[in-house]
């Protein structure tokens, strides 16, 4: 087998057991991305320093000093600031930028040891749900099943598509309404948000501060337990990151969930929901109860409101972070004509360095948090978003340990095939996924099966807060009776 | 609620986005669509309910002001799209 399709947890053990070296496992990975170009996972590839980086974890290999991700080469989404290696959200907004700081949780991977392979393509500014808003072009799926390009999903769809076709051991991500569950779900993969505060979000360009949440994506439940453990931290440069100590979160799966209670939330059965997905749900249900846990019915009755509330909320906390991209610190400032001032040098920079969904979001934004619309739009939908939240904690208060969903509500769409739909039809694309952000908690989303199609189809587990160990035992405990074993086969 | 034309030109001054002429129909329209999804929230009874503002009830971290950083002005200036003399610069602002 070649070594960039290794595991995590396996590569680490191979590393320290002398079988091979991080340098061998990152020539590996980087000659799967050279030959994976029409995938468009990569928009910056780094060779050198992913050498530079993986010589210096060999030599500490053999001094017996190996943190966990020791020569590991993994993907960064472009939302993470890498120092001097272009950060860009795919946006052309900041073309050339190139910042001076590392992010909290790319220096954290560093400071273990892992190896920069690249930056992985997103949804601008991590808003979307298909890779499409890409300032790069869209990524496509690895998976494929007829003539058709797929989307791997979004935001997170080039670290989905990297970890899926094996140009990496692992990606991080962001999810701020679904980014890193979806996509995963997508492309057959493991994606962990976690509790909101667990993770820095230092140095990750801001789209939705009280819901953007860094979180690893990765081919096993083992592989995010390992990868989230070196991502978390208590972190003074980001007021929201907690102090609580970070868990040993691998040493939690013990493959043990007797007696834990998972709910299944009755109105998430929605009108119309295909059969597959039902069946999909109903089974990875019968899973869990195999293992010894107690299925219950639980309601969530505010659920209805999650989507309508985060596309108030996400939009109003956008349009404010997004202020800042105005043509004079970094990036794209527009050409201006004779006579033309700074209003309009603020106004063509940002037309033309902001794409079609961020222009409407950031608008969005401005209109909820207008005079006299901030009561009726904004502070309504943080009152609902605390009625969601209420929900999620009388369950738990009543014994639920957690509470298991589908991730998405189909299996991967075509490359534009919603091209000329109504912006809110793409929103749906996280009606499963939204109400975890809003709520703070932590999910993930595991490969069940495939669908008929032939295409993977996930299913979410939605932990306690803070009980990230728990969830990830619980997810491991359903990645083992589903058995998914499936890849993409190699066309590109 | 419905935003027209005017509403739409006057929502892109505020988000200093420049928007041709041409455009501001469908952009209304589609402002209008999302806006329309979000009136949903006005069925749920919020009486009471104190915006959320944390998982965990905590107070943020707080730390003495004073100057911890800084010093550094070419770094600062390195990504500006022009910087002179240790400014950034811009277009006159003042006749």
């Amino acid at each position: 087998m070649s070594l960039n399709k290794l595991t995590i947890a396996a590569a680490r053990d191979g590393l320290k057991a002398g079988e091979f070296t991080s340098v061998e496992l990152t020539e590996s990975c980087l000659s799967a991305i050279e030959g994976a170009d029409a995938l468009n996972a990569y928009c910056a590839k780094t060779p050198e320093i992913a050498l530079e980086q993986a010589k210096a974890a060999d030599a500490r290999l053999k001094a017996g000093d190996a943190p966990a991700l020791c020569g590991i080469p993994l993907g960064i989404k472009d939302l993470f600031c890498t120092k001097g290696v272009a950060s860009q959200a795919a946006s052309r907004i900041l073309e050339g930028f190139k910042p001076e700081y590392e992010s909290t949780v790319t220096q954290n991977l560093w400071d273990s040891g892992a190896v920069m392979l690249g930056k992985l393509s997103m949804d601008e500014f991590a808003m979307g749900s298909s890779n499409e808003t890409a300032c790069y072009g869209p990524v496509v799926n690895p998976w494929k099943v007829d003539d058709r390009k797929l989307t791997p999903g979004g935001s997170s769809g080039g670290s989905a598509a990297a970890v899926a076709a094996d140009l990496c051991l692992g990606a991080t991500g962001t999810d701020t309404g679904g980014s890193i569950r979806q996509p995963a779900a997508f492309t057959g993969i493991v994606g962990i948000k976690p509790t909101y505060g667990r993770v820095s979000r230092w140095g990750v360009v801001a789209f939705a501060s009280s819901l953007d949440q860094a979180g690893p994506m990765t081919k096993s439940v083992r592989d995010a337990a390992i990868m989230l453990g070196t991502m978390a931290s208590n972190d003074v440069k980001d007021s929201t990151c907690v102090d609580f100590p970070v868990p040993d979160f691998e040493a939690a799966l013990t493959g043990d969930i007797r007696g834990k209670k998972i709910g299944i939330p009755k109105e998430y059965r929605m009108d119309g929901m295909p059969a597959e997905i039902e069946k999909l749900w109903n089974d990875g249900a019968a899973m869990l109860r195999d293992a010894g846990a107690e299925i219950v019915d639980i309601s969530l009755p505010h659920t209805k409101y999650a989507l309508p509330a985060y596309y108030v909320i996400a939009p109003a906390e956008a349009s404010s972070n997004l202020a800042r991209y105005d043509g004079v610190r970094y990036g794209h400032r527009a050409t201006l004509s004779a006579g033309e001032g700074i209003v309009d040098m603020y106004e063509k920079t940002r037309a033309e360095g902001f794409g079609p969904e961020v222009q409407r979001r950031v608008m969005i934004g401005t209109y909820v948090l207008s005079a006299g619309f901030y009561d009726a739009y904004y502070n309504r939908a943080r009152r609902v978003r605390a009625l969601i939240k209420r929900d999620f904690d009388l369950a738990f208060e009543a014994g639920i340990d957690a509470i298991l969903t589908p991730a998405t509500p189909s299996s991967a769409f075509g490359l534009g095939e919603m091209k000329d739909a109504d912006p809110v039809e793409m929103y749906l694309n996280d009606v499963f996924t939204v109400t975890v952000n809003l709520a703070g908690l932590p999910g993930i989303s595991v490969p069940v099966r495939l669908d008929a199609k032939g295409l993977p189809m996930g299913l979410q587990l939605i932990g306690r807060p803070w009980g990230e160990g728990d969830l990830l035992n619980q997810a491991m405990v359903l990645e083992q009776a589903a058995g998914f074993t499936a890849k993409p086969e190699k066309w590109w | 609620m419905s935003i027209d034309i005017d509403t739409a030109r006057k929502v892109a001054h505020l988000a200093r986005i420049r928007v041709a002429e041409d455009d501001l129909p469908k952009l209304a329209e589609q402002l209008s669509g999302i806006l329309t999804f979000m009136e949903q929230l006005n069925e749920v009874d919020v009486e009471g309910i104190e915006p959320m503002t944390s998982v965990t009830p905590m107070r943020l971290k707080r730390r003495v002001d004073e100057v911890t950083d800084g010093d550094y002005p070419e770094k600062i200036l390195a990504n500006a799209p022009d910087a002179r003399e240790g400014f950034f610069a811009v277009p006159k602002v003042v006749e």
